[in-house]
């Protein structure tokens, strides 16, 4: 018994040191259930406060840019008012409403809800975004987050006026994605070098692919809007032990520079799980 | 100004300038990641003991993972740095540590070559298991050697500049 006790005091400092490797390892192979746990909340909370304030300072700096990119949309968007579009007919006018809830019963899938994204990360394996809004504003884990110009991931964890979104650019990321021309589910993945490469796999060799074509979310996605912007196509690699290709793909979104997001809530989620639990019992 | 409180807020001003600068800088190619904020640990006095610095490193470390998002990952690396610290001091300096008293790790202390190998094999060590971390998750040992070369390159050049910024001089000889 003494000797160990001999033992123990001779290498305190490097049991210490053993003791705290073992404890940095613990939370960093088992990062996801740490960081739902209360200090990964509030180290969340203090981290994120601060770089709000930077963040401050630092949206000065890109004002220009980004007014010129708001003022785009908002061309976008007037485009789109139902006024806008008026459909000619030989017989006579038929003017396209898409009211939330018209007299031909358009149900609206997607509602958008703005956020401004606070610290962001490209140049790590698993990147993440964070957006100023959290549980309290309405965000729930899973939900999608885009941008104007493209997809950029989907949030993960929510605190209450935070919330963390694993980006595109994460190694543990995937994507059910398609060609904007149709034909082909293939999944969306990130290897973790290139933040500009994203990879397409497993689309079928059937499919003509062409250098330059876009790659957009499939119409089957519960979290994404179906069709929304992910990038385009700017290599095109065959896989030779099975029949699909490889593709790479460049993202519409910087994600150097990218200011705002929208978090995007699925209204007839909780509908289409209900369907789906009816299937899984059967 | 008292020692203690010169060290926090050189703590301080390292940090914000990692966290806001340095990991806010687009970066040059995916091998260079270059990190400054572990110089704190290598500039704390000889007088702290052993055990103190494991425990400042085990802080600093969490601090860092904060803002990171990367739980674990800076704190395992800074824990190493802090080990490795007094057993390298013993090794390039003749006179046992703890006589230096309130003396920090500088050119001026230890002298240019001894202070130059004393910097580099700390941020190597850093870097190493730092980016070995990173390795186990993916990529590949050209991926490692690469990105463990060119960012201790650049560190080690950050580290360079912030020593002349600081003008870190010994208070006796």
């Amino acid at each position: 018994m003494r000797n160990v006790f001999l033992f123990l005091r001779r290498y305190s400092i490097f049991l210490r040191f053993l003791v705290m490797q073992v404890i940095a390892l613990i939370m960093l192979f088992s990062k996801n259930r740490f960081h739902q746990s209360y200090l990964g909340m509030v180290s969340k909370e203090l981290a994120g406060a601060i770089n709000t304030r930077v963040n401050a300072v630092e949206s000065f700096f890109s004002l220009s840019q980004q007014n010129d990119a708001l003022r785009e949309q908002n061309a976008e968007l007037l485009s789109l008012l139902p006024s806008g579009s008026v459909w000619a007919d030989s017989t006579g006018l038929l003017v396209q409403d898409t009211a939330w809830s018209d007299s031909v019963r358009t149900l609206r899938q997607f509602v958008y809800l703005p956020a401004k994204v606070i610290s962001n990360s490209v140049f790590l394996p698993q990147n993440h975004v964070i957006l100023h809004r959290g549980s309290d504003q309405g965000i729930e884990p899973n939900m999608a987050v885009v941008s104007r110009d493209g997809i950029i991931g989907t949030v993960v964890h929510v605190s209450k006026n935070m919330s963390g979104v694993m980006s595109l650019l994460n190694n543990e990321s995937i994507v059910i994605a398609m060609l904007k021309k149709g034909s082909g589910l293939g999944e969306i993945s990130w290897d973790g070098n290139d933040p500009y490469a994203l990879t397409l796999s497993k689309i079928p060799k059937t499919v003509k692919v062409a250098l330059g074509d876009t790659v957009v979310t499939s119409p089957y996605s519960d979290r994404f809007p179906p069709g929304s912007k992910i990038g385009k196509v700017v290599e095109v690699d065959q896989d030779q032990e099975t029949n699909t290709y490889i593709l790479t793909v460049r993202p519409f979104v910087d994600f150097n520079t990218v200011q705002h997001a929208f978090v995007v809530r699925n209204v007839l989620e909780n509908e289409m799980d209900a369907i789906r639990k009816k299937f899984k019992k059967e | 100004m008292s020692p203690l409180i010169k060290h926090i807020i050189r703590g301080i001003i390292l940090l914000l300038v990692q966290l806001f600068l340095i990991k806010n800088i687009p970066p040059l190619h995916q091998f260079i990641v270059p990190y400054i904020y572990f110089v704190f640990l290598i500039w704390l006095p000889f007088r702290v003991t052993r055990m103190q610095l494991l425990y400042i490193a085990f802080v600093w470390g969490y601090v860092v993972d904060m803002f990171y998002q990367t739980p674990g990952l800076h704190l395992a690396a800074c824990v190493l740095l802090a080990y490795a610290r007094p057993a390298l001091v013993d090794f390039l300096l003749p006179k046992d540590s703890t006589e230096w008293g309130s003396e920090e790790p500088s050119r001026a202390t230890m002298g240019q070559v001894p202070y130059f190998v004393y910097v580099l094999i700390l941020t190597m060590v850093h870097h190493a298991w730092l980016i070995l971390l990173e390795w186990i998750q993916f990529g590949s040992f050209f991926y490692f050697m690469g990105k463990l070369i060119a960012t201790t390159t650049v560190s080690m050049l950050l580290v360079v500049i912030a020593d002349l910024l600081f003008n870190r001089k010994a208070s006796r000889r």
